[in-house]
């Protein structure tokens, strides 16, 4: 049984911190089709369009009847366990670090054998189940895990360094007035986050959701805003060490599109607070946070960010919105890529319009700050990089997936027939 | 299916191994014209004297066969390059000994070497194939050691065999090697020190492992005729196997593809396997060894742990098995690999291998498998080498 983690000691300064490896990130283009589905949590395998085979490793061209008709599918992920072994050595230093290091063979009902870690709660030989997930590489692999959870399997270590879990970490929230920081800051306690810290901008100025925050005990405020440079250079250099998660929710949000306004001064700062504001935080928090990816229990592990599902395709009634949140999106994409060597992962929590005042007058489904929070715990949990929250998100992303074309014509007015 | 033709008329001669390294500052270049010098000189030949090349070797990039004729300054009028690792040697037997029978060239160079720097296992390991980089690699990146701790692990389970059963197999090669000048191992092995080895994968131990090492081997291909010419001693090739990605449906690889043709080597050697004075069966695990005592006839499926048991495998045993301390004990020169037992029954039919020689070998089978291009060995080979007279 998996041994629970045990809070980490404090750090001590005199220490080397510990410089971030990879596990081996290179695979051909085939098989990023396993990190797509890895990204949303999914185990999905090339599954022959005309004989139906399922394949593994990824092919171009289908073993049984050489057809290069391969889409992904979500395949059933149980099997048994063939052989095991227990890595004790590597010339790959990621593993050598890590060893020993438990892989086997499966067995696939599907049909492939695949070769995969090896979660130390399963049974020799036993049935387990295969989850897909991203390594710190942010490419997928496979680990099997026992049929039924066990307890704690979360705190095994191979797991772990899979995923983004809150538990002995510490979290930052950017804006404390947005509506969901108190969900998300209760949900990070509960999901034994060690210490949350929740930035305040303008702290003299009362907002309702300061006594809910308080009344979770033991999150510590910090003087932050995310339109000021110097205020989050000054809040990097103080927390950007201890911070292993950083949640970035400040949204400024108006209705209307280019036309609707008559002007760009509600444009400029829905960029400066849902784009540049992004920017400031990466640029502030983003090389400490990359520097201590392999620091113990506690390493820096995500960076989140809460964005409008209205960032894959506009939303005319807010299309000024939309622009800066496809703008934060794109610079999302980029911080995966500026972040990769060091494993630090990107998840963005897409949302459709939320329970808040800014959206009274949008009909439901709508979504509430818990059901935000829980997304981002989830999330976290299972190691994901993109998370679809609400109904409305969910059919955005199924549209997007199918033809993004198709969606504009809907989203823009083209598709009322 | 159509006959096979026989190999009469081809022979085999100069067998050469160049002593191995642990370590090399040399490139595989180098090696293998040390090889090919060797087995030259050791024919009376010279370099003009070829007209067939045929090279394995796994660092020899950016070049390919094709440099190493300018490189080497050779002009051959048939030239092959063979991407097979441990089956190499029997492939490249076979591709020469047909193009001598059909006149495409008289007299071909074998030829496998690779170097082996500081970094170059752990360089070649993350470049091997597309499936090992996508499927292999991220799990813990054990490299062949992982991949044949599952199959020795499936083979324990399945047939009962026993760690010590994979020792006695160390031992009698290491006792082998004692008496080979080129092996890379200098230490006598006890079961004890086997047993009591550093775990590297388990069940694998330090033992069960090769040592990646560099060093090259060749011989030549050319007529009968010729080798009575130029008054050489030479072995026959009785018969010759290769079959690549067989049994694809098996879960776990616990045969290979000599299992699908190894009927039809027996009736190509009008032959059987007790008549077999020695065997050479690739060995970069002991494991594959026993698959191979099975899968080759010598007894049936499960039961080489038995095999092994009732057996004394050294050069003086009842069942004489890698003579030249093989590659768990010689070293694992890369490519080469898959020439060593090849080289070695060739000195072995023909007489020459002087302190492994083992005492009236006529009969020997050698034995390929290369290429873990994801969770098992894809390549098999095999052939039967016999002395003149045989």
């Amino acid at each position: 049984m998996t041994t629970p983690l045990t809070p980490p000691p404090r750090k001590d300064p005199q220490k080397r911190t510990v410089s971030p490896t990879q596990p081996p990130g290179m695979r051909s283009r085939a098989s990023l089709g396993l990190s797509a589905a890895a990204a949303e949590g999914r185990f999905a395998l090339q599954a022959c369009a005309e004989c139906g085979k399922v394949q593994y490793p990824p092919r171009d061209a289908c073993s049984g009847c050489l057809s290069t008709d391969l889409p992904w599918r979500d395949v059933s992920p149980s099997g048994t366990l063939l052989a095991e072994t227990t890595i004790r050595t590597s010339v790959n230093l990621y593993f050598r670090e890590r060893a020993p290091w438990r892989t086997g063979s499966v067995q696939l009902d599907a049909g492939p054998v695949i070769l995969c870690h090896v979660h130390n709660d399963c049974d020799r030989n036993g049935r387990v189940v295969i989850w897909n997930r991203l390594d710190r590489s942010g490419q997928a692999v496979l680990l099997a895990v026992p049929e039924e959870r066990t307890p704690v399997m979360e705190d095994d270590p191979q797991l772990r360094a899979m995923t983004s879990d809150p538990k002995h970490r510490r979290a930052l929230i950017t804006d404390a007035r947005n509506p969901n920081a108190p969900a998300l800051a209760a949900a990070l306690k509960q999901a034994g986050a060690s210490m949350i810290f929740v930035a305040e901008a303008e702290s003299w100025r009362p907002y309702p959701g300061r006594k809910a925050l308080e009344g979770i005990g033991g999150i510590e405020f910090l003087q932050m805003d995310v339109t000021d440079t110097s205020s989050v250079q000054r809040m990097a250099g103080e927390y950007g060490g201890k911070t292993d998660i950083l949640i970035n929710n400040a949204r400024f949000i108006r209705p209307g599109g280019a036309l609707a306004r008559g002007d760009v001064a509600f444009a400029r700062d829905e960029m400066e607070v849902n784009y540049l504001g992004l920017l400031r935080l990466a640029q502030a928090f983003g090389p400490a946070m990359c520097g201590r990816a392999a620091d113990g229990v506690n390493s820096a592990v995500a960076w989140v960010n809460i964005l409008s599902a209205w960032s894959l395709s506009n939303n005319a009634e807010f299309g000024c919105f939309s622009a800066s949140n496809a703008a934060a999106y794109s610079l999302s994409q980029n911080l995966r890529a500026e972040f990769r060597p060091s494993g630090l992962r990107v998840m963005n929590v897409f949302t459709g319009p939320t329970e808040d005042s800014w959206f009274q007058p949008v009909p439901p489904p709508k979504v509430t700050p818990q059901a935000i929070a829980r997304s981002v715990i989830g999330g976290l949990r299972d190691g994901l990089e993109d998370v679809w929250c609400g109904d409305v998100a969910k059919d955005m992303h199924e549209r997007f997936l199918q033809n993004p074309k198709i969606l504009e014509r809907e989203m823009t007015g083209g598709g009322q027939g | 299916m159509s006959r096979r033709q026989s190999y009469d008329g081809v022979v085999l001669v100069a067998p050469y191994s160049e002593p191995y390294q642990r370590y090399s500052i040399e490139t595989a270049h180098w090696w293998i014209a040390r090889a090919l010098r060797g087995s030259l000189q050791s024919a009376g030949l010279k370099p003009g004297d070829l007209d067939g090349f045929s090279v394995a070797s796994f660092t020899l990039f950016p070049d390919t066969a094709v440099g190493l004729t300018q490189h080497l300054g050779l002009c051959p009028r048939w030239l092959d390059h063979i991407p097979m690792g441990g089956a190499s040697g029997v492939v490249a037997l076979r591709r020469a000994a047909r193009a001598v029978q059909a006149g495409d060239a008289d007299i071909v160079a074998c030829v496998a070497g690779d170097t082996n720097h500081i970094d170059s296992f752990r360089n070649m390991l993350s470049s091997f194939s597309r499936f090992a980089m996508d499927a292999s690699y991220p799990y813990g990146y054990g490299g062949p050691n992982a991949n044949f701790a599952l199959l020795t692990d499936r083979y324990m389970q399945t047939y009962g065999a026993t760690r010590e059963d994979f020792g006695r197999i160390c031992i009698a090669q290491r006792a082998n090697a004692l008496k080979n000048p080129g092996a890379v191992m200098k230490k006598p092995l006890s079961l004890d020190d086997y047993m009591a080895a550093r775990p590297i994968a388990d069940p694998i131990a330090l033992f069960d492992c090769v040592m990646p090492c560099a060093g090259s081997e060749a011989f030549l291909v050319m007529t009968e005729d010729e080798a009575v010419k130029r008054n050489l001693p030479f072995a026959r090739i009785a018969g010759a196997i290769e079959r690549h990605n067989a049994f694809p449906d098996d879960p776990i690889q616990l045969r290979g593809g000599w299992v699908m043709d190894i009927d039809e080597l027996y009736e190509q050697a009008r032959t059987t396997p007790d008549t077999i004075d020695l065997l050479q069966t690739y060995d970069d695990y002991p494991v594959i060894s026993m698959m191979q005592i099975e899968d080759l006839g010598f007894c049936a499926k499960g039961d080489a742990a038995a095999f092994v048991r009732a057996h004394d495998l050294t050069i003086t045993g009842d069942f004489p098995h890698n003579t030249s301390g093989g590659q768990l004990s010689a070293g694992q020169a890369g490519a080469a690999g898959g020439f060593i037992g090849l080289v070695e029954a060739i000195r072995q039919v023909t007489g020459t291998a002087g302190p492994t020689q083992v005492a009236d070998a006529r009969r020997t089978m050698v034995s390929g498998f290369g290429m873990i291009n994801y969770d098992r060995g894809v390549c098999s080979s095999a052939a039967i080498i016999t002395s003149e007279t045989a």
